[in-house]
């Protein structure tokens, strides 16, 4: 059967069982390593991936629910030669080790910042909660994040506004 | 599958196609990387196990640089510290050097990526062949330029006179130019002339990382893969008794059904289905019981109470002597799990009469050992190489996962096979780190010096690496199957089970005793810092504990007993950037906590000062400020050192305040993230810095697993200062602090 998604504002039609969690169509019907598997449970937030605006868990999220609602997922946010600004924040401050998390961090990060453009500690900390890092890197990552903050607005300050939020 | 693919981890993939000359180093580099060393001198690093230096470095007809490492990318950052290494004495730009890391056909064997071995062994290596290959060109240039070497610098990828000619690297390397065996000496770069080692270097795997570029073994895709599931038996031990493969082979996307004995996994198309065929597999599948699992509650008393191999490895004076006070007190650890983040990962292809295996496997050559063993097959026929997986910290699935997929792949040919195990079976069945116990003893004199010292530790093996075919899980469950292999004790001065036993400090008198336990009623195995974690948590608290005994300031009484002068620098910089005051009161449910080891007592120094405040009526433990320092020798990439310090306090906060495998007699109960729960961010530090002592003309220490002692020991050491009460119990779980000091 087909289900037809947005993906990165691009329009896939996937021909999968429309139970399938979007985590494996992503992986493997489009070759997008962003997200990871981590658990299949939702417990770990490896596979985070933002449906409008909200983080999800793209392991748990069947396809079926997801027509006609816009997916974003970490390739959707920059590229190594013209990184995002979480993506930018990170690699600056040297966020990652093993790095298999972080896909779902930046993208956790990223519905926060376009939520709440001047979090703080404890809000982001807050917000981060259900996403695991195994290596420890989490201070960087707080970095990382309270950084982007700072950048994304020094850039917003800075007419024309951004039109990211336009649906 | 249309040609043979290479994981794309960098862009050695197209190089491998261009230059001759580098072609023609990989269809002999096996048999270079394996010419024994000579006999009469010892080469630095593990030079001493590939002498030739084309083993390591490679120059082709257009002056490419290949680097090859027999280490492994953990997630630890050693491809951009070993790129320094080369770069700085080949004298070129790091980006211009393409790194081949672990792979039988290519690389050097250098055994594991473990220990906190990789600078020492591989970067030594890799320094001083780079060295060696610039004093060559360097010769070389000289007789092409006539002029005479010490008129000669070597800068970008060339030589060149003080009057501008030069000649590239390229230009000056044919044949087998690299094809010699290295000298014992290195004309390194004197550490004031380094350009590249020292500086804070950004790791060169992040950008790929953080932008969804292909860096993982569970990333790969070759044309025509399947995806397998393995259904893991109901328990350890348990045999499949009978089971029906109707309803699965009805299921869409189901390709076969592979089973030898009690392995039994799914293939199909996709992988969504594949996990449902699995768990419909589960269901129709039926398991005898295994052996009975000891009582969870009572396992020290178990595992003390196994036959013991005992060795006393220290042994000075008279230990036994009371002083003015003697204290004794018992230490605790339990089964710990590496649990990583992504699940292990395989990709295996059967062709040709060849296996090739993708692994995140810590060792690909005793891995390909182990799967030649396993499928009756000679080595040779057998090529594993490296890609990059989620961290492990130790021996974890890794290897399993890899025998899985060779087994899956050889009953399917022609097939590229992706095993990915699913979260329970990555918690219910890696080796764990092994549950410990301590007894330590010791006495202070009229002085409040420590006179005498004893300590004894019971552990099981901390390594049960490939290894024989029995230590990967499969080979276990085969119709033929394999036994494991007996489970030995890894030697002083490193040790196991009782690395770190032996007190760094000066103490008159000392006996210490290590017994090995051989049988496991766990599976178990290496666990980032083997014994070190347990050993370190127990002397670093007992330390407390007698400074108390001695009415002296915990640093103060450890420097008392410091001789070693790094040591003592490490001490006192914690301590000043924390800015240490014992005698200052902290804020009411706060305490101060400060610990100090040498990894290994050969290793990095790592000392750890820490507040920390505990709510006596959640039990829950929340760290406040935590100030490391650490001396690694020589820092080849500081923000390296910092990112695995951070990262080993954290990781240790988490092992040390909530983290226990669950069991009960059939089976391991905790077997996801809410069963067996990790330090999640609102639970983080407030703060975590690092400082690093560099010693530029010291050697390389490894630094991996230096801060995961100290920083246990730590947290114990506040939570005693806070609460009044010492507990020598791991994890200081919220139930357990509840119990210990519930108002």
């Amino acid at each position: 059967m087909t289900v037809v998604l947005n993906i990165n504002s691009q329009r896939h039609e996937v021909d999968a069982d429309p139970a399938t969690p979007l985590l494996y169509v992503l992986r493997n019907d489009l070759k997008l390593n962003g997200a990871k598997f981590g658990c299949g449970l939702g417990q770990c937030g490896a596979c985070t991936v933002l449906v409008e605006r909200e983080p999800v868990f793209s392991c748990l999220t069947p396809i079926a629910v997801l027509e006609g609602r816009r997916v974003r997922t970490l390739e959707g946010l920059g590229t190594a030669d013209k990184p995002g600004p979480l993506q930018a924040a990170f690699i600056k401050e040297q966020a990652a080790q093993c790095g298999y998390c972080i896909p779902g961090m930046i993208l956790r990060a990223q519905a926060l910042l376009e939520k709440n453009a001047s979090p703080t500690q404890a809000q982001i900390r807050d917000h981060m909660q259900p996403n695991l890092c195994r290596c420890g890197t989490h201070m960087r990552i707080l970095r990382a994040i309270d950084r982007a903050a700072k950048d994304m607005k020094t850039a917003s300050a800075t007419p024309p506004a951004p039109t990211e939020t336009a649906r | 599958m249309t040609k043979a693919f290479m994981p794309p981890l960098s862009r050695r993939a197209l190089l491998a196609g261009g230059g001759a000359v580098i072609v023609s180093f990989a269809l002999t580099r096996h048999g270079l990387a394996q010419d024994a060393a000579p006999a009469k001198t010892k080469l630095p690093g593990d030079l001493s196990k590939a002498p030739m230096l084309d083993s390591w470095i490679g120059i082709d007809a257009q002056g490419g640089i290949t680097v090859f490492t027999g280490k492994a990318e953990l997630g630890q950052g050693i491809k951009t510290a070993l790129l320094q290494c080369a770069a700085e004495e080949l004298k070129v730009a790091p980006d211009t050097i393409t790194l081949v890391t672990a792979d039988t056909a290519r690389t050097p064997n250098e055994g594991y990526t473990a220990g906190s071995h990789s600078m020492q062994d591989s970067g030594v290596a890799i320094r001083c062949a780079a060295a060696q290959v610039r004093a060559i060109m360097m010769t070389l240039a000289a007789a092409k330029l006539g002029v005479s070497e010490p008129d000669l610098t070597a800068r970008d990828g060339a030589i060149s006179t003080k009057n501008g000619r030069s000649a590239r690297y390229a230009e000056l390397v044919s044949g087998e130019a690299l094809h010699v065996a290295a000298q014992p000496m290195s004309p390194l770069t004197p550490p004031k002339e380094l350009k590249v080692i020292g500086e804070e270097m950004p790791r060169v795997d992040i950008p790929g990382k953080l932008t969804g570029k292909p860096m993982y073994v569970q990333d790969l895709r070759p044309d025509g893969m399947l995806h397998a599931r393995v259904l893991r038996p109901s328990n350890y031990g348990a045999r499949l008794a009978y089971f029906s493969t109707d309803a699965v082979r009805a299921m869409p996307g189901v390709v076969d059904i592979v089973r030898d004995g009690s392995f039994i996994a799914v293939v199909a198309q996709g992988e969504f289905q594949a996990i449902n065929a699995v768990n419909v597999l589960a269901q129709n599948a039926h398991w005898s019981d295994g052996p009975q699992l000891p009582e969870q509650r009572t396992i020290h008393e178990t595992l003390m109470a196994l036959p013991s191999q005992d060795s006393t490895i220290l042994d000075k004076g008279d230990a036994a002597q009371s002083g003015v006070k003697r204290l004794k007190a018992t230490y605790t650890r339990p089964y710990q799990a590496h649990a990583s983040i992504g699940p292990s990962c395989a990709v295996a292809l059967w062709q040709d009469d060849r296996l090739t295996v993708w692994t995140h496997s810590q060792g690909v050559y005793p891995l390909r050992d182990s799967i030649a063993k396993m499928l009756a097959l000679p080595p040779e026929q057998i090529h594993c190489i490296h890609a990059e997986g989620s961290g492990c910290y130790g021996h974890n699935a890794a290897d399993d996962v890899a025998g899985d997929a060779a087994l899956i792949a050889k009953a399917m040919p022609g097939k590229p096979i992706r095993v990915q195990w699913m979260r329970e079976d990555e918690h219910g069945w890696e080796p764990f780190g092994p549950a410990m116990q301590t007894q330590v003893e010791a006495a202070v004199d009229t002085e409040g010096k420590l006179i005498a010292w004893q300590f004894e530790v019971w552990s099981n093996t901390h390594s049960m690496r490939p290894g024989g075919p029995g230590n990967l899980l499969a080979g276990q469950y085969l119709a033929q199957p394999f036994q494991p292999d007996a489970p030995k004790p890894i030697p002083q001065p490193e040790g196991g089970g009782d690395r770190n036993a032996i007190p760094i400090y000066a103490i008159p008198n000392a006996r210490v005793v290590s017994h090995f336990t051989p049988d496991m009623p766990i599976r178990v195995s290496a666990l980032r810092a083997l014994g070190a974690y347990h050993n370190i948590f127990t002397t670093e608290s007992f330390m407390d504990e007698m400074a108390d005994a001695a009415g002296a300031d915990p640093v103060a009484f450890r420097l008392a007993h410091l001789q070693d002068p790094r040591a003592r620098d490490v001490v006192t910089r914690a301590a000043k950037e924390f800015g240490w005051n014992d005698k200052e009161k902290a804020p009411a449910g706060w305490g101060r906590g400060f610990a100090f080891a040498r990894y290994k007592n050969l290793a990095a120094y790592c000392a750890v000062a820490l507040d920390l405040h505990v709510d006596r009526s959640s039990g829950i433990i929340s760290l406040g400020r935590v100030v490391a320092a650490v001396d690694s020798g020589q820092a080849v990439n500081p923000d390296g050192i910092r990112n695995q310090i951070e990262g080993a306090i954290v990781q240790s906060a988490s092992w040390t305040t909530v983290e226990e495998v669950t069991f009960d007699r059939e089976r391991i109960t905790s077997r996801d993230w809410s069963s067996y729960p990790i330090l999640r961010f609102p639970a983080l530090p407030q703060s975590v810095a690092v400082h690093v002592i560099d010693r530029p003309e010291q050697p390389f220490l490894g630094t991996g697993e230096a801060g995961q002692g100290p920083a246990a020991a730590a947290i114990a050491n506040a939570f005693a200062r806070a609460t009044g009460t010492r507990m020598r119990q791991l994890p200081l779980s919220p139930p357990r602090v509840r119990s210990a000091v519930a108002i």
